[in-house]
């Protein structure tokens, strides 16, 4: 008896009780179905964030307010330790020879409208050097530019997501008014889309001038961050040095412990976002994994319902000359068969089931061939794992015994 | 090949249940010899210990004490899977119950020994087919067992006992299950195998059954009662398939 007829005998056997057998291929396809699908959509969001945050510029360097020590008390965010004023002396520095351009930027949350449509979205008083440092291009009109902020205009510039939230897809918003926090401004220009959606949505914005932001929306004077741009990936280090060492002078701070500012590389946020969301898809993928061992279990249970109900039938092949090892075969051919079968739909409808999901989350749809394999391993594993004692049951039985039984 | 005439040969054997607080002898010292080529019917009341015979002589059980030839070879110092071979091999089992795999074809339930013996695919069919024209079952190939009437279903089983061309057929209660028209033409296939040199060993508590067979023994408590030459068998009287 070789592979090949034990695998036509088992699947004609299968084929005898469709719905038991359906029954035990449902857990198995539910549990690859989900892993399949799961380890998809972790990987999507994945290469979403990582292609975001790489759009940002990979030679950027971002200084943000940090603690503040100040009689051994350590305050943090709301102090104001990094001011425009900072910015402006990083830039006029001449003994920093690493950074090539510096952007203050203060952001905040706010109403913004336009005749009827409102939309709450982030509004960033930026510098020109914005477009630069943070790698924005434009689409149609103008930036911000050195004079806007001089005399504090009210001039904004628009992401292609919030132009379509106020204007429609079609409008071309260029000197219409929008009303942001109430006051109005003129759109002087559009961005070119960048990606990211949900809260991650670079596109969702309005640039207007940061002295703008300050003064007339916020009535702020501190800055939420400075971008600086070295001036080549491999001077990075030198870059990040160069402006630490500047910064505590100026802040009079002589222990670098004592750092009020935090400077973070591309690097650092890229590494801490891709080990987030591989945290959250291991535990996703890992709970995913429970249903599969779930459907295991089902495929043990109804396999041993199978050898009782099948006793007779195992006393005559054993009667009519199968060894042990055959009738084990048997048993575990058949619980592979189904563990296999379920994995093969399984599969495709975890393929399906991610590519809808990420169509309509607007992720990049991501197949894992690894995940599939896996897949196929973990279930054929499981239908030996599961399928063994009952299969040993089943080969233990003695023919007359087996014969006898009603 | 040893031992040419003696094909069964039972030496003191005795087979004892012990339940642990009960002993029961099921067989007790019995012996006797089948010579190749008889037809034997061993007859007695339930509990008399002939099914346990049975089960011995087909190498489904192993006896307590006593020994056991099969054309030579002593059974009963064999293994789980030499046991299996041998049944499969040199046994060809015909049951009360028919145990017909319950939908599969009448084709595929004459194939399975076939299967466990390893026979060539490509032969497999063609003998199936033909062990199944020699009961007259040529026109029920594809049928399951739930299509066909107990006696063809016992035919379909005589197939199956055959296919793997056995030393001995070993029937228990043949016609214990089917209406007496149909047991008579499974009396006469046993009748025409034995004509071609079959050796068949049946078991029955019938006596009208057992008067087909050339040679009758006799079982109670576990002994052998009586061992009668039945020169006057019955001849069955049934259309030729």
């Amino acid at each position: 008896m070789d592979l090949s007829e034990l695998i036509t005998e088992s699947i004609s056997t299968l084929a005898l009780n469709k719905v038991r057998t359906g029954l035990a291929m449902l857990g198995v396809v539910i549990g690859i179905g989900s892993v399949i699908a799961l380890v998809s959509l972790g990987q999507a969001s994945q290469k979403m964030i990582t292609d975001s945050i790489q759009s940002l510029g990979s030679n950027l360097l971002t200084v943000v307010p940090g603690f503040q020590s100040e009689g051994g008390v350590r305050g943090s965010g709301n102090v104001q330790t990094l001011t425009y004023e900072d910015a402006k002396a990083l830039r006029q520095a001449s003994q920093l020879n690493a950074i090539d351009k510096v952007s203050a930027e203060y952001s905040s949350r706010g109403q913004i409208t336009a005749g009827k449509n409102n939309t709450n979205t982030q509004i960033i008083g930026v510098e020109p050097y914005y477009l630069e440092v943070r790698n924005v291009k434009i689409k149609s009109g103008t930036f911000i530019n050195q004079k806007h902020l001089d005399s504090l205009n009210k001039v904004a510039v628009l992401g292609p997501t919030t132009v379509t939230d106020l204007f429609g897809d079609a409008a071309d918003p260029i000197g219409q008014t929008v009303r942001v926090n109430g006051q109005v401004f003129t759109v002087i220009g559009v961005t070119v889309s960048k990606g990211g959606t949900g809260f991650n949505n670079q596109d969702d914005v309005v640039y207007v001038p940061i002295t703008t932001a300050q003064k007339l929306l916020f009535g702020e004077t501190q800055i939420n961050s400075i971008s600086v741009s070295a001036i080549n990936e491999k001077l990075m280090t030198q870059a990040k040095n160069e402006i630490t060492s500047y910064l505590l002078a100026r802040h009079k701070i002589k222990n670098p412990d004592d750092a009020d500012f935090r400077i973070f590389s591309q690097e650092d946020i890229l590494s801490t976002a891709t080990s987030v969301t591989a945290t959250f898809t291991t535990l996703l993928s890992g709970i995913a994994a429970i249903s599969l061992v779930v459907g295991g279990i089902g495929i043990m249970n109804i396999m041993l319902v199978t050898v009782t109900e099948r006793t007779r039938e195992i006393g005559l092949r054993k009667a009519l000359g199968a060894k042990k090892k055959i009738i084990i075969y048997q048993f575990l051919t058949e619980a592979v068969m189904i563990t296999f079968i379920g994995g093969v739909v399984g599969s495709v409808i975890g393929i399906s089931v991610s590519y809808i999901l990420s169509k309509s989350m607007s992720l990049p749809f991501v197949l894992s061939f690894s995940s599939i394999f896996l897949a196929f391993a973990v279930s054929a594993g499981v239908g030996i794992i599961f399928g063994w004692y009952p299969a040993r049951k089943a080969a233990d039985l003695q023919p007359i015994e087996a014969l006898r039984y009603e | 090949m040893p031992n040419v005439k003696k094909l069964i040969s039972i030496r003191n054997v005795s087979k004892v249940y012990d339940n642990g607080e009960v002993e029961v002898r099921a067989l007790d010292n019995v012996s006797f010899d089948i010579k190749r080529g008889e037809f034997v019917a061993i007859m007695g009341p339930s509990g008399s210990g002939k099914s346990t015979l049975m089960h011995i002589i087909g190498a489904l059980d192993k006896p307590t004490t006593g020994e056991y030839l099969l054309d030579g070879q002593n059974v009963e110092k064999l293994d789980e899977d030499e046991l299996a071979q041998i049944r499969n091999h040199k046994i060809g089992f015909v049951f009360q119950f028919y145990n017909l795999l319950p939908r599969t074809t009448a084709t595929k339930n004459v194939m399975i020994p076939m299967m466990y013996g390893g026979v060539p695919k490509k032969n497999r069919i063609k003998l199936a087919k033909k062990l199944l024209d020699m009961v007259g079952l040529k026109d029920r190939y594809n049928h399951t067992p739930g299509q066909l009437s107990g006696g063809q279903q016992q035919r379909v089983a005589i197939a199956r006992a055959l296919v793997m061309n056995p030393a001995i057929i070993l029937a228990d209660e043949p016609t214990g299950n089917i209406a007496s028209k149909q047991a008579e033409e499974v009396m006469k296939i046993f009748q025409d195998l034995n004509k071609k040199q079959h050796t068949i060993l049946m078991i029955t508590h019938e006596e009208e059954i057992a008067g087909y067979a050339k040679r009758i023994i006799k079982i109670r408590d576990g002994k052998i009662d009586a061992d009668i030459d039945n020169g006057k068998a019955n001849v069955a009287k049934a259309k030729d398939f």
